[in-house]
Formats: structure tokens, C-alpha cells, sequence
């Protein structure tokens, strides 16, 4: 059995005070996040489970069965702690503040034999380190999910289809329309007008801050979906600096019914369904025939 | 010092099946089977058409061109996702020129050539490997949350 | 039996698609329903495929064809009831059905054939058909 992880068994206690007591003393410590019972609760399984990862033999190759248990106990932390809010720093000092354990107990133990000692510190620097760019790497994957779950709701926020008249339903697109959007755009727009029987759907795109060949095929892609369904599809909210940029990447929208604004857009729509808006009297007021 | 790949972006497959597709008639069962599997994953309906639509049009180029093949259905896992893995092996001519029938509207038969790019552009991986004379095997993989 | 059932309705064929289609079906229908429009001088064909989850290139095709073939034969061809996914998919395939009209459902498609057609086949133009569509 190697030094390590005999110094690991026989000094757990020690290691485990010592590392507590530099977690705990450090100021950058959540205890507003975490409670000290949990916080021994942990250290005390990475310990146990370092223990049994190193009596292998195995001192640099993380990736083995052996570490397994180590890194999942070590995935599974910095991954509850990006959700909760910890910084990648104050997780990172976690695994960090061990090798301060183990550095200090080692020297104890080997301030006789430097030789030793400088070999061992080596070895535990460089596998504890291996060890805190798993929590980083783990950190940073937990992050992304939390940001692509708001992607997710983002998306599904963003994309009310709204019901302007019978048979008319509105759909203002805000901010970029990239594949995945569009996807969504679509599925509840197509969604919308078989619950509705709605037979003509505008698409407003005022909100969309440029357009480029990619969203202007994401519209057109709408637009043949939604007719392929047997609706009709409008797009408004056309911006002179958006006309301008279609024109010039010579993107061909001449199928497709366009307006500059959602009010003529909806006039069409009117016009379409052989509906009417009228001005009558100032008393009456407003009135629609069909 | 290997630490190129952890252990988590590896593939795990989770259930495997293997269907002989020798007629006409075996695709609408080949189909259901594709719908069920993705249905038991969890996949919307969009993906699920998109996925099942692909795996027609490949379906049909083995009857097509190569009298049939066999088909290998799988759900497979991979970071956390859960997907559907379809492997379409046969036997017949092969592809001598792979590029050009990934193209639009490229076509030997009489069809619209939309089946092999049509197949790509609806799933998530697509990945073709023919030898002439000895035959074609196109692997296809959807996610669950289609992408 | 490989063959789904066509129905007349005045000037217009009805087809409503209730199962999932496999190529040799779909051949059969578009032969049946050409010589059906030949033999009967159909005005307008209505293909119902609410019920069809899977429209693949090949059965695209199919419907692309029946148009086409009813057009020089002065038919007009209206597909009506595709789902979302079908016409999410079609579109990401690459396959927008240029030349056949669609419509929400069976009653919008009539009305659009109608119109297609002009009314002249109907002398009482005032009158609705004979109601058996539930407005």
C-alpha cells in the first residue's frame, strides 16, 4: 500500500479537522448555503472514498474505475452548489483546501525523510488538482443546464399566439429567431390554428432585431407550414432597415404576403375573410360587417 | 495521461432490437415500432414524425434499391439525454458516388431525391458508409428534445 | 384489400385516409382516383388525411401527382386535416406541395373547391347544399 493512502486511512480524522477548519475559516465560506453538518457530511465521504481510490496505486489517472465513486461524489457537489449559487471560486477552494489538509499532515509525518516528503507532496498536489478541475468542469456543465432550462422557458414564453379576430390569429416574434425558436414558433402557431380553425395567421416580426438569409428561411419555413395546414400566412412588422438587408442578400420573399405594419397587415387579413371596419356615426361609433 | 473523454459524454445503449425488412408490407409495423420506442422515451410528437418520416425514407431506399435489409433499432443515452439510435444495413449495390446522392433533387430512381437529404435534414445525426458491391449502411440518431 | 374507399359527392370525389399508408397503397389510390375522376367527370377531389401521422417524399409525391393529373383532366385537388407535425416535417424535408390547395378541414375544403370550380354547378345559389355539414 502506498504512502498516500495509508496516511489517508490511519490520519482520517486528523485530515478531516484540519480541512474543516481551513473550510470553515475561510471567509469566502457560505454558511448561509450550506450548514457545517452537511459541509463534515461531505468531506467525510470525498475522504473515505479517496482513501479507497488511492490504495489502487493509481495516483494520476483520474478517468479510472478506481475514481469513479470520487469524482461522482465530487460531480454531484459542484453541481448541487451551481445550483445554489456558489461560485465556481468557493468551489473550487473545496477541494482546494484538502491538499492544505493532507500537505500539513504529510509534513508532519515526513519532516524527517524531505525526500519523501517532496515526492508525496507531488503526488497529492497533482491529484487534487486533477481532482478540482473535475468540480470546474462539473460547475460549468450544472450552469449551462440552469441556462438552457431558461432558454427553454424563455422560448416557451416568448411566443404567445393571440387571437385578434375569427379566424385571425397574431403571432409578434420578439428578439432573434434562430432554429430551435423556430421550431417552437411553429409547433404553436400550427397548434393554435387547428384549435382555432383559424384560416389566416400574420406574423409579426417587428420585434425581431435583424434578419438575416437564416431567419428570413425560418420564415419562409413558417410560412410553407402554416400553408400546407391550408392557412394563410402574413408577415408584418417589415423595418425599412429589414426591407433594405432582404433586398440586398437577395432573399426572395415575393410569395410570401408581406406589410409594413401589423395594422395593414391585419387590414389584409380583414379584406381576406370578407370582413369589414367602418366608421359610422360619431355616436354609433364602430362596427363591422360582414 | 489520458482525460480526453470523460466517462459522461460516452453513449450508453439501452435496449437494442433487430427487424428484417423484406416487403413493402413490413413497414408500417417497422413504423409503429419506431413510434413506440420514441413514444416510451418521451419524445414530442414533432420528433417523433420527423424521426419516424426519416426513417421511412430510408426504409424505402433499401426496399428500393438493395430488396430489403435489416434495420436495428435502439434507444440509446448520452449526457443525461435520451435518444433513438436506427442503423439500416443492407446488402445491395452500395452508393459509388456518396456525395452526389446526399444532394437535392439527385435521384437513380425516378423519385424526387429528397430521401437521403431529406432524412438528414430531419434528424439529429446522420452518418452514411457505403461500399459498391457489398452494400450501405446509414445510421441515423434523434434526441428527445430534437437536438 | 390494398384500396381505400372513394366516395362521390356531387361534382366532387371524397377520400378520407384512415389508415397508415405503405407504398403500394398509395400507388392504388392515385390510379383509382384518376380513372375515378375520367369516369365520373368529377369536378374536385378532397383528400382527407387528418388521420395520416407519417407523409413521407414518397407519398408526397402521390398527392403532387393527383393534382396534376386531376388538373389536366379539370379537376381541381384540395388536401385538407394535415397535422402540425406532418406539415412541420414536409416543410424541414424540403417538400412544400407547390400546386396542390389546402385546407383546415373537410367543410373549408368544399368551400374552397366551390369556389375553385365556380358555383355553375350548383343552379340555386342562395341555397347551401343540402345541409348535412353541422355549421
Amino acid at each position: 500500500m502506498n504512502k498516500i493512502a495509508q496516511l489517508l486511512q490511519n490520519n482520517k480524522k486528523q485530515i478531516l479537522e484540519s480541512w474543516m477548519q481551513n473550510q470553515l475559516a475561510d471567509a469566502s465560506l457560505r454558511d448561509d448555503l450550506i450548514s457545517n453538518e452537511e459541509l463534515r457530511r461531505q468531506s467525510d465521504e470525498l475522504i473515505s472514498g479517496l482513501a479507497r481510490a488511492t490504495s489502487s496505486g493509481n495516483m494520476d489517472n483520474i478517468y479510472t474505475p478506481e475514481y469513479e465513486p470520487v469524482v461522482e461524489i465530487l460531480s454531484d457537489i459542484s453541481i448541487t452548489r451551481a445550483r445554489q449559487g456558489f461560485s465556481p471560486r468557493e468551489t473550487g477552494m473545496y477541494v482546494l483546501s484538502l491538499k492544505q489538509a493532507i500537505s500539513t499532515v504529510l509534513e508532519e509525518k515526513y519532516s524527517e525523510q524531505p525526500e519523501v516528503l517532496y515526492k508525496e507532496l507531488i503526488t497529492t498536489h497533482k491529484l487534487l488538482d486533477n481532482l478540482s478541475m473535475v468540480t470546474f468542469d462539473t460547475f460549468i456543465k450544472g450552469r449551462e443546464e440552469v441556462i438552457l432550462r431558461q432558454t427553454d422557458e424563455i422560448n416557451e414564453i416568448s411566443t404567445p399566439v393571440i387571437r385578434v379576430w375569427e379566424g385571425i390569429l397574431a403571432l409578434p416574434i420578439i428578439g432573434t429567431l434562430d432554429s430551435a425558436r423556430t421550431q417552437i414558433v411553429m409547433e404553436n402557431l400550427l397548434e393554435e390554428i387547428v384549435n382555432t380553425g383559424s384560416s389566416i395567421a400574420i406574423l409579426d416580426i417587428s420585434g425581431v432585431p435583424a434578419v438575416d438569409s437564416l431567419v428570413a428561411q425560418h420564415l419562409i419555413k413558417t410560412v410553407s407550414a402554416t400553408r400546407l395546414m391550408g392557412a394563410e400566412c402574413i408577415i408584418s412588422g417589415i423595418r425599412a432597415e429589414i426591407a433594405q438587408t432582404i433586398v440586398h442578400l437577395g432573399i426572395d420573399l415575393s410569395n410570401i404576403k408581406t406589410k409594413a405594419s401589423l395594422a395593414s397587415a391585419l387590414q389584409l387579413a380583414f379584406s381576406m375573410r370578407s370582413v369589414e371596419v367602418r366608421k359610422i356615426n360619431k355616436n354609433t361609433g364602430f362596427s363591422l360587417t360582414r | 495521461m489520458i482525460l480526453k473523454k470523460t466517462r459522461r459524454s460516452l453513449m450508453i445503449v439501452m435496449t437494442k432490437d433487430t427487424m428484417q425488412i423484406v416487403r413493402e408490407q413490413d413497414v408500417v409495423p417497422f413504423r409503429n415500432r419506431v413510434r413506440e420506442l420514441s413514444t416510451k422515451i418521451g419524445m414530442s410528437l414533432v420528433n417523433q414524425t420527423k424521426l419516424i418520416t426519416a426513417a421511412s425514407e430510408l426504409v424505402r431506399n433499401m426496399l428500393k434499391y438493395a430488396n430489403g435489409g435489416k434495420v436495428m433499432l435502439e434507444t440509446v443515452s448520452k449526457n443525461a439525454q435520451s435518444g433513438i439510435r436506427l442503423i439500416f444495413m443492407d446488402q445491395g449495390p452500395g452508393i459509388t458516388n456518396v456525395q452526389q446522392a446526399m444532394q437535392d433533387g439527385f435521384s437513380t430512381g425516378k423519385s424526387l431525391g429528397l430521401g437521403l437529404p431529406g432524412a438528414k435534414r430531419l434528424v439529429n445525426e446522420f452518418d452514411i458508409n457505403s461500399i459498391p458491391g457489398e452494400g450501405t449502411t446509414v445510421t441515423i440518431i434523434h434526441w428527445k428534445h430534437g437536438r | 384489400m390494398d384500396r381505400i374507399p372513394i366516395l362521390k359527392m356531387g361534382p366532387f370525389l371524397l377520400v378520407t385516409i384512415q389508415v397508415d399508408l405503405y407504398d403500394r397503397l398509395a400507388l392504388n389510390l392515385e390510379n383509382d382516383l384518376i380513372s375515378m375522376v375520367s369516369k365520373t367527370g368529377a369536378r374536385g377531389v378532397l383528400i382527407d388525411i387528418s388521420a395520416v401521422s407519417i407523409v413521407d417524399s414518397f407519398m408526397g409525391r402521390i398527392l403532387g401527382n393527383i393534382a396534376s393529373m386531376s388538373r389536366i383532366m379539370d379537376a381541381e385537388t384540395v388536401v385538407v386535416g394535415m397535422q402540425p407535425a406532418v406539415a412541420i416535417t414536409l416543410v424541414e424535408l424540403g417538400l412544400t406541395l407547390q400546386g396542390v390547395y389546402t385546407a383546415l378541414d373537410v367543410e373549408k375544403g368544399m368551400e374552397l373547391l366551390r369556389d375553385k370550380i365556380g358555383v355553375m354547378n350548383d343552379p340555386e345559389e342562395d341555397e347551401e347544399e343540402p345541409d348535412d355539414s353541422n355549421d
